[in-house]
Formats: C-alpha cells, sequence, structure tokens
C-alpha cells in the first residue's frame, strides 16, 4: 500500500510538471568548420564539427525534476558525495519540491557534471563538446559566425556585468539564435561533456609550463581574438570546476549524435 | 691674506664637506638583507586571525617581536554598487569593497590565506599577492569556483608595501572592475608610530556610458584595452574621500598614507594639494626620499608618504594627471582641523580653483535645497543667482574666472559681456552645446573651443546662467529650468557629450 502512495504521489507530480513544462526539442545543428578559441594542435585552430542535434534551450528545474523523480539516487540527499558537492540542488524546497526560489521554467542549476551526464543519459543523449558548444555560441539572432560583430561581444560582456543576486530568468526568455537554440549566452553557464580537458592554469599569465596542455597560447589568444575574450572567460570558468562543483549559475542542455543526417 | 690663498681654503673645506656627505650616504646604502634575511623560523605561538580593514582605515600595527602563522581569511563577492552618484557599476571585489580589504603583517610570518569565493559569483576568482615569493603569487594555488573556498600558505620574506590583485583570465577585466588591494609587511622593528594612518588606492574604470552617465554602466573592454578609462577613482567611488568620507586629522599631526594603484593600465602622479610629503617610501619599498611634491606610482605597485600637518583646511588628494582629477574623479579630501597658524599660511584657501565641477560639499547643500525649491516650482531669481554662484565658481571660474572677466583673448569674458548679453537662448545653448571657432566679444576676437557642459542638468545650467546675468555689472533676466529643457530636447550635443 505504502509503495502504491509513494507511485501515485510521483504520477501526480510529474503530471502536475508536464502540464508547465514544454518539450526541449532536440535541433539540427548543420556541421562546418570554424576558427576555436583554443587550438586542437600546434599553430592550427580551424576545428571541424560533425551534423548533430543539441537541446533548445537549458534544462529547467521542471524537466530535471522529472529526472530525478524517475532516479532518486540523483535527489538531493541521496546521490553520492563523490559526484556531487554538499550545494547539489541546494535552490530547491527539498528534495523532491522545487519552492519559490527555483521556478518550474527556471534552467536547473546548483547541478554537477555527473548528474548533468546521467540527466543527458536518461535522454538518450550526452553533454555537448566544447567545440559543440562553442560552434553554437558563435551565433546570433542572423549569422552563424557573428564573434567579429562588437555587439555580440558586448552582450555577453554585459551578462558577466551583471549580479547574480537577483535570481535567473526562465528559459527561452530571448530570441533563438541562427540555429534556433535560445539562451546559448546571456542565461547560465554551462556543462560540456569534455571540461575536465581544458586545463586552463589559474593564472592566466602563465606562458609556458607541463600544466599548460592544450591551452598554451594563453596570452596570444586573448591577444589575436580578443573578441573572443567573452568565450575565453566561460573557458576559465569551467576550468575552475571538478566534476562534483555544483554552482548558482551553472547549468546544462544535452546534444546527441544526429542518426537520421548521418 | 691674499685672495687666491683664502679661496683655496674655502675650496679644502667644500672638499671635505663633500667627503663627510658620501661617507654618510655609503652607510645609508647597506641593505636590509631582502629575502634572504626575511625568515625567522618556524612560526610561533598561537595562530593570529588577521584584522582586516576596509579604506580608508588601516590595521592597527603588528607589535610583536616574533614569526607567527597568520590566518587570512577574504571573501569574493560580485557587488553592484554606485561608482559615482547615480551611477552604479557591478564590482568584482576582495572583501566586499573597492579596494579590498587592508591586510597587515610582520616580516617572516606564515600567512595561512582563505580565499573564499561566494556562491552567487558569476566568475571564479583567484588572487596573486606582490607579497608572495614563488611562482604566480599563489595565483595558481588559490584559483576557486563559486561557492568553494581554497587554502594556500607563504612566508613573508620580503618587507614593504604590496598590492594584491586576482588574475583570473581576462585579468585586465578582473582587476578594471575592482580586484585589488595592498597587504603591508612590517619590518621586524615595525614602522615608527604616527597620529594617522590611511589607506586610499587609485584604480581606473571602463564604462560603456560616459562619465557620470546615470543608471547601470556595464564594463567595456575595448575602452580597457585603448587604455581610455572613464572614470579614475580613489577608493572605488566618486564620493569616497569626500564630504563627510574625507579624511580627517588636527594640526600637528604626522600623517601616514598607504598608497596604491590597482590600474588596470594607467600609472598615478600623486599629490596632496597644499602639503609636501616629508618622507615618501618610493614603490613601496625601505628606503624613502625626502620633501617630495609629487610621487609616481606604478600601475601594481604603491608608495608611503609622510607628513605632519601644520595648518587647518583642506587638502586635496588627486593624481596630478590633472585631467583625471577634474573630469574623471581622481579626488579626494583631508581636512585638517585645528588652530590658525598664520606665521604658516595666511590668507584664503585655493581648493575652489582646483575642485573642478566638485563644490565643498556644505556648499552643495545650498544647492540642494534650492533644486528641492525648483522642483516645487517655488524658486526666487535670488535663489537661483545664489546656487548659480556655488555651480559657477566650482565649475566656469576655471576658466571665465571668478570675477567673470575671462583672459583676454583666450577665454571670453562674461562681465559686461555684449556677447552674452544680446541673446539668452544662445547663452543655453553654448553651455549645453559648447562653442567652438571665431567670435567677437566687446570688441576682441576669440578663437577657441568651450566643451558642452550638457552632463549638468537643467535646473544647474538656469542657475549657473541667471547668476552669470545678474553678476558683475550684467543685469538680465532669469533662465528657467523649463527654458533649459526645451532648449536641450531641440538642439543636437555634439559628439562624445552627455545626453
Amino acid at each position: 500500500m505504502r509503495k502504491f502512495i509513494e507511485l501515485f504521489i510521483v504520477v501526480s507530480l510529474s503530471a502536475g510538471l508536464a502540464q508547465y513544462s514544454f518539450a526541449n526539442e532536440f535541433v539540427h545543428i548543420p556541421g562546418g568548420e570554424f576558427r576555436s578559441v583554443i587550438p586542437e594542435g600546434e599553430g592550427d585552430n580551424l576545428i571541424a564539427v560533425a551534423d548533430f542535434l543539441m537541446q533548445e534551450t537549458p534544462v529547467s528545474n521542471a524537466e530535471f525534476m522529472r529526472f530525478v523523480l524517475h532516479h532518486p539516487q540523483w535527489q538531493r540527499g541521496k546521490a553520492v558525495s563523490l559526484f556531487v558537492d554538499d550545494q547539489y540542488l541546494s535552490t530547491w524546497d527539498n528534495p523532491i519540491s522545487l519552492g519559490p526560489e527555483a521556478g518550474l521554467l527556471k534552467p536547473v542549476t546548483q547541478v554537477s557534471w555527473f548528474a548533468a551526464n546521467a540527466y543527458c543519459g536518461w535522454q538518450n543523449a550526452r553533454l555537448p563538446s566544447w567545440y559543440e558548444w562553442e560552434y553554437v555560441a558563435a551565433a546570433n539572432e542572423s549569422n552563424a559566425d557573428a564573434r567579429a560583430l562588437p555587439q555580440w561581444r558586448q552582450e555577453i560582456l554585459s551578462w558577466y556585468s551583471q549580479v547574480s543576486g537577483n535570481g535567473i530568468d526562465d528559459v527561452r526568455n530571448s530570441t533563438a539564435n541562427y540555429y534556433h537554440i535560445f539562451n546559448i549566452h546571456g542565461l547560465v553557464w554551462e556543462w560540456v561533456d569534455d571540461f575536465s580537458a581544458f586545463l586552463v592554469t589559474g593564472d592566466n599569465r602563465e606562458q609556458g609550463g607541463a600544466d599548460q596542455l592544450q591551452f598554451c597560447g594563453a596570452g596570444a589568444i586573448t591577444m589575436e581574438q580578443k573578441d573572443n575574450y567573452a568565450v575565453l572567460m566561460r573557458v576559465a570558468m569551467l576550468s575552475s570546476l571538478e566534476a562534483r562543483y555544483t554552482t548558482r549559475n551553472l547549468g546544462f542542455r544535452c546534444a546527441r549524435k544526429d542518426d537520421i543526417n548521418q | 691674506m691674499s685672495k687666491p690663498l683664502t679661496k683655496i681654503f674655502a675650496l679644502v673645506l667644500a672638499l671635505a664637506a663633500c667627503q663627510t656627505y658620501t661617507s654618510e650616504a655609503a652607510a645609508q646604502q647597506s641593505d636590509t638583507g631582502g629575502s634572504a634575511a626575511g625568515d625567522f623560523g618556524p612560526p610561533q605561538g598561537d595562530p593570529i586571525q588577521a584584522v582586516l580593514t576596509s579604506a580608508p582605515n588601516v590595521p592597527p600595527p603588528v607589535n610583536r617581536d616574533y614569526p607567527a602563522k597568520v590566518i587570512v581569511d577574504m571573501e569574493v563577492r560580485e557587488l553592484d554598487m554606485e561608482i559615482s552618484e547615480g551611477v552604479t557599476y557591478t564590482f568584482w571585489t576582495f572583501g566586499s569593497t573597492v579596494p579590498g580589504s587592508f591586510i597587515r603583517i610582520r616580516q617572516g610570518d606564515t600567512v595561512e590565506f582563505h580565499l573564499k569565493n561566494h556562491p552567487d559569483s558569476k566568475m571564479p576568482h583567484n588572487i596573486d599577492l606582490h607579497a608572495v615569493t614563488g611562482p604566480g603569487g599563489g595565483a595558481t594555488s588559490s584559483f576557486t569556483a563559486p561557492g568553494h573556498e581554497a587554502v594556500f600558505s607563504f612566508k613573508a620574506l620580503n618587507p614593504g608595501l604590496f598590492v594584491y590583485h586576482c588574475a583570473t583570465a581576462p585579468v585586465g577585466m578582473h582587476i578594471a572592475n575592482g580586484m585589488y588591494g595592498l597587504i603591508l609587511v612590517e619590518p621586524p622593528g615595525g614602522l615608527p608610530p604616527v597620529d594617522k594612518e590611511f589607506y586610499v588606492m587609485q584604480g581606473e574604470f571602463y564604462t560603456v556610458g560616459k562619465y557620470r552617465e546615470k543608471g547601470h554602466q556595464p564594463f567595456d573592454m575595448q575602452k580597457a584595452i585603448d587604455e581610455n578609462a572613464t572614470y579614475v577613482l580613489f577608493n572605488g567611488s566618486e564620493g569616497a574621500l569626500v564630504g563627510d568620507n574625507a579624511i580627517k586629522a588636527n594640526v600637528g599631526d604626522t600623517v601616514r598614507l598607504f598608497v596604491g594603484n590597482g590600474g588596470p593600465n594607467l600609472v598615478s602622479s600623486f599629490h596632496v594639494i597644499g602639503e609636501i610629503f616629508d618622507k615618501v617610501f618610493q614603490e613601496g619599498g625601505s628606503r624613502y626620499q625626502e620633501n617630495v611634491q609629487t610621487t609616481l606610482i606604478p600601475a601594481g605597485g604603491s608608495a608611503i608618504t609622510e607628513f605632519r600637518v601644520e595648518v587647518p583646511g583642506t587638502l586635496i588628494i588627486v593624481d596630478h594627471s590633472i585631467f583625471r582629477a577634474f573630469n574623471k574623479g581622481a579626488l579626494g579630501m583631508l581636512k585638517v582641523e585645528g588652530a590658525d597658524n598664520l606665521a604658516v599660511y595666511t590668507g584664503k584657501e585655493v581648493d575652489n580653483v582646483y575642485l573642478g565641477d566638485k563644490v565643498m560639499a556644505n556648499e552643495l547643500s545650498i544647492v540642494s535645497d534650492i533644486a528641492e525649491a525648483q522642483r516645487s516650482g517655488m524658486v526666487t531669481k535670488e535663489q537661483q543667482i545664489q546656487a548659480g554662484m556655488v555651480l559657477y565658481n566650482g565649475t566656469c571660474s576655471v576658466c571665465h574666472q571668478q570675477n567673470g572677466e575671462g583672459l583676454e583673448g583666450i577665454f571670453p569674458p562674461l562681465a559686461n559681456s555684449d556677447y552674452l548679453m544680446a541673446d539668452q537662448r544662445r547663452a543655453v545653448e553654448i553651455v549645453l552645446n559648447g562653442l567652438s571657432g571665431p567670435i567677437s566679444v566687446n570688441g576682441v576676437p576669440y578663437s577657441s573651443v568651450m566643451p558642452a557642459m550638457s552632463q549638468l542638468n537643467d535646473d544647474e545650467i538656469a542657475n549657473i546662467l541667471t547668476f552669470t546675468l545678474n553678476s558683475w555689472g550684467n543685469e538680465g533676466g532669469v533662465v528657467t529650468s523649463d527654458e533649459v529643457a526645451g532648449i536641450r530636447a531641440a538642439t543636437e550635443r555634439p559628439e562624445g557629450a552627455a545626453d
């Protein structure tokens, strides 16, 4: 009987959430080549990105609530501390109730890379790679690569210039970009699959050293591509994290291989 | 005695004097031993929690004769705060203030540094202390994500006044947003006692909007790259060291200023108007120069200045790269109270000229009283003239002179000016939009440039003009705020001027 009641609660909660939420569709992103802020090897930073699918918006609280209702092992208090830090889902009222601070349509934050990764697995998807994310993030409303436009850069820097105390907006609160993707800038930071491969040193003035790996021209890049300052800050943010960390402005969205177009 | 012999005698004396001087100088040159002499062994006694203060306050002297373990707890917060009246900016701070908290320790101390990045922060941050010996100055060991804490330790081997700052990518932006402060490492014997110690730190800010443009102003990366600062400030806001916030001393006090320059780009020509630094420890180091008027402080550097205040009055602290003081906010005040000393200084203070458009706080209260009357529409011509005079003296007199006579051939006169009195509307337009090119005033040709003063509001312009139209023998009418507003709406501002 008890089991039945619990099941009933889960089902009714899920139903309630469904009516507030919309489908976070996977959108087809046509592949192409672009210059990344992070060179793949010596000298050349021209990166080829294959066709893939990416979710329209960051994953919302409502969507993530559905996930933890289906997967109690990812609920706050139950998730293994190897995979999440103390602040995991701390904006929620309790492990299965969002509360006033965590609106249904707000992006879920205070999620670790492990939790985000598990969520995407549940969606038969994965986290986007940094290059996929950066490729999509280069766009504005009308151009696939708007990075040379001062306005593009200023909009991103303006978001950095706002304190986060006033809370985070709902997803889909702005216009979609060229790929019909929402909120790639200006809402939250987003986990990427390979964030731990950056190994950016905390001190961005260092130019050498064994721990530089992929990021050894950091200084030179910032000088040559000052338009990408805005994106480099995202790299710096991601590189400060460990996979179990969660922060108030860090969410994620999922990506998937495009089976139909390949 | 014949004359040549006297000369030789004098020469010998001179040489002897010279000899004495050089040997004294040589004695002074013995060094402090640097970092090699700075390790006094492992920390002794119980760990000590460092006292941190926000500017302009300085923690008390260390007063300790052994090396200790000192724990510093520093919290990083990203905060919206006022940068100028009616203008807010998102500052990134060490300890919720710009500049960051002042740290005071003793040479040989082991510092256990706890850097906490508040959960509300968007950015990761770290700290590079110039007092640290080791790669990155602590930056690599203190890189901290929002909602996390990093701990690292270092031994302070060199005495001096050191800058600390954030070194997270992009370093320039983190510093431009206010992430810097000072750490004082006292030599083992401490510093000689003085009556007053203050913490002053310069830094410049780059905003999308113009100087004093109201509202929230985001950071402008391009201006920062171009080193084209919107604000140059002491202690992080235009009002930080003026009016009620001025630092205070009494006649006879010896004052010590710990001065830092966070940059990110500009070096400071640090000067106190009306004082001579008795001592300056240049670049925050161990030696001092004496009797200095202006000292250069590098970005990411410091200086300790000491001086005795002899007469009462207001000393003005400026960056003597002087447009920064007039037009970008690099201005502070040290108010000295006590009895006059007419033998040292007589007469009127000259502050008005240097204050630019920052008139004294008590005078400004007249202006605000009248502004209140203006809002309710109950203002009289006399009130307007009174308010206009204060503003005129603070701003316009710098060129047109306090007596309105200008400088012949350079700054046109306003007193008995045929050009001014001929057309009241034109006068409003000139104040709003500036004027350049040849004109003739009282038969004398002028061809200079007056910048648009459109950053003044309608009330202020109305009052200034009503004052000028009714002073120094001028007998004219009243300019109303509505009239100015109408002309402001109907005319276009030149490029670069406030709307």
